[in-house]
């Protein structure tokens, strides 16, 4: 167990030096320069020249890319080039409110998706179940920023229930400012939810222990949640953990339409100005996100599933 | 044996869409006594299961069950309604089956799942659900119940936890248990072993037992009574002394040939079965199931109306023709 988790460990570092690779030189490829973007189209090229030494523009490139790695690795992350602020902590400014949208997604998410994936199940390939399958992959099908902009436009235009957009710090504000790119979000991801767990759910339905479970006179309730939802749940949580990349780009478009201050919108301004560092550091940030989450799905299931722990004494 | 606990009248089970139904059981009539253990034998593919799985009503997904009646203690089973059938489940009957790991959930300790089914069926704390689950374990053998309590099912080897299984089953005090081929898939000293605990379990409630098997000679060691079935009939119906001795049915006749015998060498050897394939679901629609592969048939057996008739005190057979007795 110890020897597959060094492993995991290992490759999960290996990763994350590759995205960091990537992401530095993904961006130092994108056309346009930083510092004349920062000065404007009146900078003499001498006043270029010296911004740029400044901000360390002039070093070979791969002393640049150390440079980075540096930083990353003393989790100091150096200073923003566009806000003249560490990004350190201009990421933890921005972060409540990115975190909440995707917590909030996923809940969402899992509300509808859940009962939607068991009724699915449980009523496999009647009219319900396919009804279920359309909404979802209609609901997948839409782009978030358009399913966004239809819900702003029903129950905050129309219905004034909510705001446009915007973003009021506190519980009650955060709630009511992250309920509509909530809901845009959490579509998007339930067609992969439902999709899941609904397949996961109508395998463990159809083993025999559920039919031994029925035997003993258990009522349906009791099967569904205190044995095959246990059984059924991990493949959905490693589908979501997979997922987050996918959602922390959501987030990205939910934020610009709703204009909330959070890392999506931070993220768009620093490749608008050409931010290296900003743009590297949150990439690598997020990626770091998704391997953690995809490590400890692993971990969890040992502990759901006691027949995955490795080494387990026989009795 | 005076009261009859389940009587099954002229059960059909049947598969398939609307004009394409066949029945893969046909007819079955069965009774078992208060404490009586009757045995169930045919080859695989018989109708056993189906038949055992009535009583409880819990048939495999497009499965459709008729009867003239299932009475279970006077009541009629297929009478019950939705809670009426649990608590029938719950209380009345006592199921195991062939496989014994993939009827626990792999995901709970065995102890817990014991526990679970007195909560949920006795009513049970808990606490007491614990104590008692404890004393379940102690009862069918199992040592150390304190730490196999802890266990999960793949911890287990298949003996332990066909026994877990029974203690799950014998948990509400059944009055019927019904044991599907429960020993069929363990060696032959786990198996002795577990028949064992199911008779002596069978004498301290004092319940009844349904036991299925494909094999004769355990049916022959604990059963009072037996009903051979065949292609989804029942062929053969009496006291199971009677039916070893004097076998009515060309193919109970044929069932007993094939029991395997011990050589000097003590090795098992399998005598080579009853030569031909039983036939397969809707393949019979007339006459008598067993004719291609029975040494008496004649034509008539092709055309023939199956009904039992009584060759013996309490012993039926469908087989119209009279065998000599002894093998
Ligand atoms: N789920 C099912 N769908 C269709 N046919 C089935 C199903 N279950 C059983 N059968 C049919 O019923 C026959 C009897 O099955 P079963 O009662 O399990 O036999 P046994 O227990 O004697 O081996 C099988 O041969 C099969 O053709
Ligand atoms: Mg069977």
């Amino acid at each position: 167990m110890l020897n597959y988790l060094a492993r995991r460990v290992g490759s999960s570092v290996i990763q994350l030096l590759g995205l960091a690779l990537l992401s530095f030189t993904l961006i130092h490829l994108v056309p346009g320069n930083p510092v004349r973007t920062m000065l404007g189209g009146r900078a003499s090229p001498q006043q270029v020249h010296q911004v740029s030494e400044a901000l360390g523009l002039t070093r070979p490139l791969i002393n640049q890319f150390l440079g980075f790695l540096g930083h990353l690795l003393t989790g100091n992350f150096g200073q923003s080039f566009t806000f003249s602020q560490g990004i350190g902590s201009l990421i933890s400014q921005r972060l409540l409110p990115s975190v909440m949208l995707i917590l909030f997604g996923t809940l969402v998410a899992l509300l509808i998706g859940v009962p939607l994936a068991v009724v699915g199940a449980l009523r496999s390939d009647r009219p319900i179940d396919h009804g279920i399958r359309i909404f979802t992959t209609v609901s997948f099908a839409m782009p978030t920023f358009w399913s966004g902009l239809v819900l702003a436009l029903i129950f905050a235009l129309k219905l004034n229930w909510l705001p446009v957009s915007g973003y009021t710090p506190g519980f009650v504000g955060i709630v009511r400012s992250l309920t509509l790119p909530a809901i845009a979000l959490g579509l998007s991801l339930l067609a992969v939810i439902v999709r899941t767990l609904r397949s996961s759910v109508r395998h463990v339905l159809s083993l025999e222990y559920v039919e031994a479970a029925q035997a003993r006179g258990f009522s349906t309730p009791r099967i569904l949640f205190k044995h095959v939802m246990r059984n059924a749940i991990m493949p959905t949580a490693t589908v979501l953990a997979v997922n987050v990349g996918f959602l922390i780009g959501g987030t990205v478009v939910l934020e610009q339409v709703f204009q909330i201050p959070g890392l999506g919108t931070l993220l768009f301004q620093a490749v608008q100005q050409r931010d290296y560092p900003l743009v590297e550091t949150l990439a690598v940030l997020s990626g770091a996100v998704v391997v953690l989450l995809n490590l400890s799905t692993d971990i969890m299931q040992g502990i759901v599933d006691p027949r995955v722990r490795l080494g387990g004494k026989s009795v | 044996m005076s009261d009859i606990l389940l009587r099954i009248e002229n059960l059909r089970i049947s598969f398939g869409k609307d004009d394409r139904r066949v029945a893969a059981v046909n007819g079955v009539s069965l009774e078992v006594g208060s404490g009586e253990v009757v045995g169930l034998v045919g080859e695989s593919g018989s109708g056993k299961s189906l038949t055992c799985r009535s009583v409880i009503r819990l048939l495999p997904p497009g499965g459709e069950m008729t009867a003239n009646r299932v009475l279970f203690e006077g009541v009629d089973v297929q009478s019950l309604d939705r809670d009426a059938l649990r608590a029938h489940r719950a209380h009345n009957v006592g199921m195991i089956f062939q496989d014994p790991f993939s009827c626990l959930d792999p995901t709970k300790r065995i102890g817990e799942q014991i526990a679970e089914t007195l909560r949920v069926n006795v009513g049970l704390d808990r606490e007491a659900a614990k104590v008692q689950a404890l004393s379940l374990l102690e009862d069918v053998g199992i040592s150390s119940p304190e730490r196999r309590y802890l266990a999960y099912p793949h911890e287990l080897s298949g003996g332990m936890r066909q026994r877990v299984m029974i203690a799950i089953a014998v948990a509400t005090k059944p009055k019927l248990l019904i044991a599907d081929e429960a020993t069929t898939a363990l060696d032959v000293t786990t198996q002795a072993q577990i028949l064992d605990l199911i008779v002596r379990l069978r004498r301290e409630i004092g319940m009844s037992v349904l036991l299925v098997s494909h094999d004769f000679g355990v049916i022959a060691q604990v059963c009072d009574r037996v009903a051979v079935m065949y292609g989804g009939y029942v062929v053969e119906f009496g006291p199971v002394a009677d039916i070893c001795n004097r076998p009515q049915h060309p193919y109970t006749r044929a069932l007993l040939d094939s029991i395997p015998t011990i050589e000097s060498a003590g090795q098992r050897i399998r005598r080579d079965g009853i030569p031909g394939q039983p036939p397969s679901l809707g393949e019979i629609e007339q006459g008598c199931p067993f004719v291609n592969r029975c040494s008496y048939a004649s034509d008539a057996c092709r055309t023939l109306e199956l009904s039992m008739r009584e060759v013996g005190p309490g012993h039926t057979s469908a087989c119209p023709v009279t065998i000599g007795s002894g093998s």
